[in-house]
């Protein structure tokens, strides 16, 4: 068999060559504009932060600076992680990562079970479910800002009515619940996160139920299975694979989201996360270095998480 | 009353529980951010529970005109951010589809060597966090003077181009290649092929693509913040609206300057949501 297909094969790649070496050469031409602007706007660009991230540079001496004349230095990274607020603020972001991840994909989840199956009012109400994806997320923040206003918003208007004290929602770090101390702010950052993704899970996790052979849960419901039964033992198996992604891309961006915590809190009140830490070096204290070698610490971390998770818990989206 | 029933009961229930839950959840903010842009400042202090709008409040159009006039004229200038805006998000359209339509194509359809590359490049590109790119081409930028609007269009590029390549890239691996084949034999080239077989197939694709390139620029606030922030000329509309919330602005011109921003994007999911939510799941639009 080989010995008769091989110089077959070759044969035919001869011939073809031409058209061949058309096809490649058509191929680059098509893919070179887009491959130098991604190139040129993001693989270059993380590898200078390396080499910005190895020397002392601010802001004001951009502009005599030499970038490629310098003595590498490791005090960047010994600065920014020599703050005391260094560990606190790396492990807030993975508490605010998991817990918003988490809870966006269970709201996702929950919203579409809920509108599964058709009925009167379907499309507007899933219309409506992506509003808080779609809207910019500065608007959709100083709506929540005014919502949870301490002294004119919604929010405290409702408590009072109730006879409960005003609370400033995202101005307090702590507040004290059943004898519990519950970091309030950050609660609130994880809600809003909840509430912003959730459509993004809840289109995912509807358009897998939606490809479902019906059969399964026919079978299911011959053999007497009641509604929850089915849930457990019919449809989350099957929602394996999606959910696998989905925690993925939702925990890689939100562990590296600035937009949210910066204009909800400015990362006052306990909800300064790593990014925000960094726009803080970057333009607060006009430390390019150290922002620099902080972001690359962000991205370490990510990585480090990202190998634990596939190692132990990814599962191969099958089908 | 056995399981079966009293599961099918409650599950009933919860499910239009469930369903009020998320229309209150999803809907209340929004009418609240729409009523209380009609609002004066002085209503909301005095009566802060009475958030909808009268009559006279719709009439009035009191904080629209505030937010719309320019500042020489007392106002909050948004008409410049919208137009900022607008050019910034078009001009980014336009490139990154075109650009993505050409790649994405080579990159389903084309023998090339490189090719598998480039595909897995996308991948990694498009999970890269924005904060790790940004401080380099900040500091280049600075460097260069290019911290202006054309400097942002670049790297909008430079962020949309994955996304529109890899959601494109899996929509032209569904037309069957059969249908080029065709077109090969009956005398086509490639590009002949491309404008009278491929795009023509793929046109709600690549408008659902051109839409997500639009709302991720119209949306996006950490590059601009970082580049612009100090060149209030070139503000859009994102950085605008942030901007004057740390400056006094009363809220419910704010508010004003929240539907102004969100209508263009609520509008066009509306009119498109089929479609669209479909692109959505077929590429995973980042956010």
């Amino acid at each position: 068999m080989r010995s008769t297909s091989l110089p077959d094969r070759d044969l035919r790649r001869r011939r073809t060559s031409a058209l061949a070496r058309r096809e490649e050469r058509l191929g680059w031409i098509l893919v070179a504009p887009a491959a130098i602007i991604v190139l040129g706007l993001i693989v270059f660009p993380v590898l200078w932060n390396v080499a910005l991230s190895l020397q002392r540079i601010r802001l004001i001496e951009l502009q005599r600076v030499d970038f490629f004349a310098f003595e590498p230095t490791l005090a960047n990274f010994g600065r920014v992680t020599g703050i005391r607020d260094f560990w606190p603020t790396v492990w807030r972001t993975f508490v605010y990562t998991v817990a918003g991840t988490a809870l966006s994909l269970g709201m996702g989840l929950w919203a579409a079970l809920v509108v599964r199956r058709s009925f009167r009012g379907r499309s507007l109400v899933r219309g409506l479910m992506l509003f808080p994806y779609v809207a910019p997320v500065v608007a959709v923040t100083l709506v929540w800002r005014l919502m949870l206003n301490p002294t004119f918003g919604i929010a405290n208007v409702w408590l009072e009515r109730l006879g409960v004290q005003r609370v400033d929602f995202l101005g307090r770090p702590s507040f004290e619940l059943f004898g519990f101390e519950l970091p309030l702010a950050l609660t609130m950052v994880i809600l809003f996160e909840g509430w912003r993704y959730f459509p993004f899970a809840f289109l995912f996790i509807l358009a897998r139920l939606q490809a479902f052979p019906a059969e399964l849960e026919e079978a299911a419901e011959v053999d007497g299975a009641t509604i929850s039964q089915k849930f457990w033992y019919v449809i989350l198996p099957q929602l394996r694979g999606v959910f696998s992604v989905l925690f993925l891309l939702r925990f890689i961006w939100t562990f590296n989201k600035f937009d949210d915590v910066f204009l909800l809190t400015g990362g006052s009140a306990g909800t300064k996360v790593v990014t925000v830490q960094i726009v803080e070096w970057l333009r607060g204290r006009a430390d390019i270095g150290a922002a620099a070698a902080l972001s690359l610490i962000l991205a370490g971390i990510l990585v480090v998480l990202l190998l634990i998770y596939f190692r132990w818990f990814y599962e191969e989206e099958t089908a | 009353m056995t399981r079966a029933v009293f599961e099918q009961r409650l599950f009933g229930t919860l499910k239009w529980l469930s369903v009020v839950f998320f229309v209150v959840v999803t809907g209340f903010p929004l009418l609240y951010m729409v009523s209380l842009s009609f609002k004066k400042m002085s209503e909301l202090l005095v009566e802060p529970g009475q958030f909808l709008p009268t009559l006279a409040d719709l009439t009035s159009l009191e904080t629209y005109r505030a937010v719309l006039r320019p500042t020489a004229a007392g106002g909050q200038g948004f008409v410049l951010f919208i137009r900022n805006s607008v050019l910034l998000a078009l001009v980014t359209v336009i490139v990154t589809t075109t650009l993505a339509v050409f790649s994405a194509y080579a990159a389903a359809r084309l023998r090339f060597r490189g090719k598998r590359a480039i595909s897995s490049g996308i991948l990694l590109v498009y999970l890269f966090p924005a904060i790790v790119i940004a401080i380099p081409l900040f500091v280049l930028f600075t460097r260069f003077g290019l911290r202006n609007l054309y400097g942002l269009v670049v790297v909008y590029l430079a962020q949309t181009i994955p996304v529109a390549l890899y959601m494109l890239r899996s929509h032209f691996q569904t037309i069957p290649s059969s249908l080029e084949e065709a077109g090969l034999i009956d005398g086509l080239n490639r590009f002949g092929v491309i404008r009278r077989i491929t795009l023509p197939l793929s046109a709600p694709a690549i408008a659902a693509v051109a839409l997500y390139v639009f709302m991720i620029a119209w949306n996006e606030f950490l590059l601009a913040f970082l580049f612009i922030v100090d060149k209030p000329a070139l503000w859009t509309l994102p950085l605008g609206l942030q901007q004057l919330n740390s400056i006094e602005v009363p809220t419910t011109v704010l508010m004003a300057g929240s539907v102004i921003i969100s209508v263009p994007v609520i509008v066009l999911f509306f009119v498109a949501e089929r479609f669209l939510t479909e692109g959505l799941t077929a590429g995973g639009v980042k956010g």
